[in-house]
């Protein structure tokens, strides 16, 4: 499993896999957005959290079709599924390793990009945090958006359509908890919705995600 | 013939017309592609029966 | 009969000839009865009742407003329940229907959406608002667009029957979050549903409530819509299920050569 994890950290790494992209799409989308509203700060302070969580989502929508079609094409996928690891566990570690190479950076990446929107001081902290909560459950259901679309050779449009409304009680609930925290009022209610979500995704999700990939591999 | 509507004659009649050719435009369509698969398919198993 | 072998007949159905041959006798009283009821109700709604209080004549499109709507939803909740049929018993029909049901609900969808907008013009003073209600449409409207996209995209008919029934349980779960959290997010303009509310439809509800006035036309609407979605469905599924055969045909030809 661990070797899995490994090997699929260091495809990520490795030129053409797409590490950095999604970052440096965070960044410009972030950069971007003062110029198509203005540079106001006062408006920018207040729609900082919601930009930055719909950057967020987006740039972790941009590396999906590479999730698991570097492995369809080299065939690895099918030697996955016949070994002794159950394919509920595969998935999970590729959404694990999608994870930790495009959520996790994101995550980082966003109280310096925050600085950018003019962030209010107390936001930074629910940002993270919410970010941190909230971009697991987009791994894993990219991860099933992925499984869904594996074998097609024009899947990247199709994905984004399948995904996206799957994003949306994360991104209300994660939204939320930043609009709240940049204002101040109370987040618990909000934070909680979204950790509940991203429990639940983690919990449900890989079965369906490996369900769909055994009648891809058929 | 019309009722009176009253101010809201344009609201109503507007709301009437865009559902009505929604509907209609949908059992068109399907009627239509249901005739072409339907004749496509009777001209195929005429075809394949008489090659047997 | 016993009701074992009657849920046992019930299954012959899914023969896609017998389903054809069944489809073809019942189908001309499904489109009779649903245009008859729609008309009537249609008529009786838009000539022979009186303008509300408040919202004056802008209450007619209710009748086409409130059954769109109710479809649009019961639409989904039949793809889902065809879907769970092809997953666990595999029955070519069922899976079939649901694809032939997922436009009908776009359709559904656009008209509630649309008429809802024309409505909500003159009462509300905008075409749209960030409501709960209306949000989820919209999302569900995502949901149906994804679904048939997904129908679109793949060639093997057995592979795509599969997916896109994997896609409609996880969806169905996903749409329900998102219903609980555009709740949360924003409380909404839209009144609460009227209609179906026990003291609407008993006449004991004094607010919001819809009265018998307004209630036996709409009812009558909602029967013609209800009646006019299972002649489609029906329709289209046979259409389907001959062009699963011109494609069957078509590849057994071609392996004979």
């Amino acid at each position: 499993m661990i070797a899995l994890l490994l090997r699929d950290l260091k495809l990520a790494f490795r030129a053409g896999g797409g590490f950095g992209l999604g970052l440096a799409f965070f960044l410009i989308v972030t950069v971007l957005v003062p110029f198509s509203v203005g540079p106001q700060a006062a408006l920018l302070s207040t729609i900082a959290p919601g930009i930055l969580w719909l950057g967020a989502l987006l740039a972790c929508l941009l590396s999906l079709d590479r999730l698991l079609a570097l492995d369809w094409e080299d065939g690895s996928l099918d030697l996955l599924a016949t070994a002794p690891l159950p394919l509920e566990a595969v998935v999970t570690i590729k959404a694990l390793a999608h994870w930790l190479t495009t959520g996790l950076p994101l995550v980082l990446a966003a109280p310096v990009l925050g600085v950018l929107l003019n962030l209010p001081a107390p936001g930074f902290l629910w940002l993270v945090l919410s970010l941190l909560v909230g971009t697991p459950a987009m791994s894993v259901i990219g991860t099933f958006g992925a499984a869904l679309t594996v074998g097609l050779k024009r899947g990247g449009l199709l994905l984004s359509l399948l995904v996206l409304p799957l994003y949306i009680p994360t991104l209300i609930f994660g939204a939320e908890v930043a609009r709240r925290g940049a204002t101040g009022i109370e987040t618990q209610t909000p934070l909680l919705m979204l950790a509940g979500i991203t429990a639940a995704t983690i919990a449900l999700l890989p079965f369906a995600s490996a369900a769909v990939l055994r009648i891809n591999l058929r | 013939m019309i009722p009176d509507l009253g101010k809201y004659a344009d609201t109503v009649l507007s709301a009437y017309a865009a559902s009505i050719v929604l509907l209609i435009a949908l059992v068109l369509f399907s009627v239509i592609r249901g005739r072409k698969v339907r004749a496509e398919m009777e001209k195929l198993e005429q075809r394949m029966s008489r090659h047997g | 009969m016993s009701i074992a072998a009657k849920a046992n007949a019930l299954w012959k159905y899914a023969n896609p000839r017998k389903f054809l041959a069944t489809s073809e006798r019942v189908l001309p009283f499904f489109w009779l009865t649903s245009a008859s009821c729609l008309v009537a109700g249609l008529v009786w709604g838009f000539f022979f009742t009186p303008d509300d209080y408040k919202q004056g004549s802008t209450v007619k499109i209710i009748y086409l407003h409130v059954p769109a709507a109710l479809m649009a939803i019961n639409c989904w909740l039949m793809m889902l329940a065809t879907s769970l049929v092809w997953l666990v018993r595999r029955h070519h029909v069922s899976a079939l229907a649901a694809r032939a049901a997922a436009p009908v609900g776009i359709v559904m969808t656009l008209i509630a959406l649309a008429t809802g907008a024309i409505w909500g013009q003159p009462m509300w003073g905008t075409w749209w608002a960030w409501d709960p209600r209306l949000t989820s449409f919209l999302i569900l409207f995502l949901f149906y667009l994804g679904y048939v996209a997904l129908w679109e995209a793949i060639e093997d008919p057995d592979t795509a029957a599969d997916l896109t029934s994997v896609l409609c349980l996880v969806g169905s779960v996903f749409a329900i979050l998102s219903r609980y959290a555009v709740n949360f997010w924003n409380q909404g303009l839209h009144q609460g549903a009227s209609v179906m509310r026990a003291g609407a439809v008993t006449g004991t509800d004094t607010e919001e409530k819809v009265s018998n006035i307004y209630f036996y036309p709409l009812l009558l609407c909602i029967v013609g819509f209800v009646l006019l979605f299972i002649a489609l469905v029906l329709y289209r599924t046979g259409t389907e299920i001959r062009a699963r055969r011109i494609k069957a045909l078509l590849t057994r030809e071609r392996v004979n050569g």
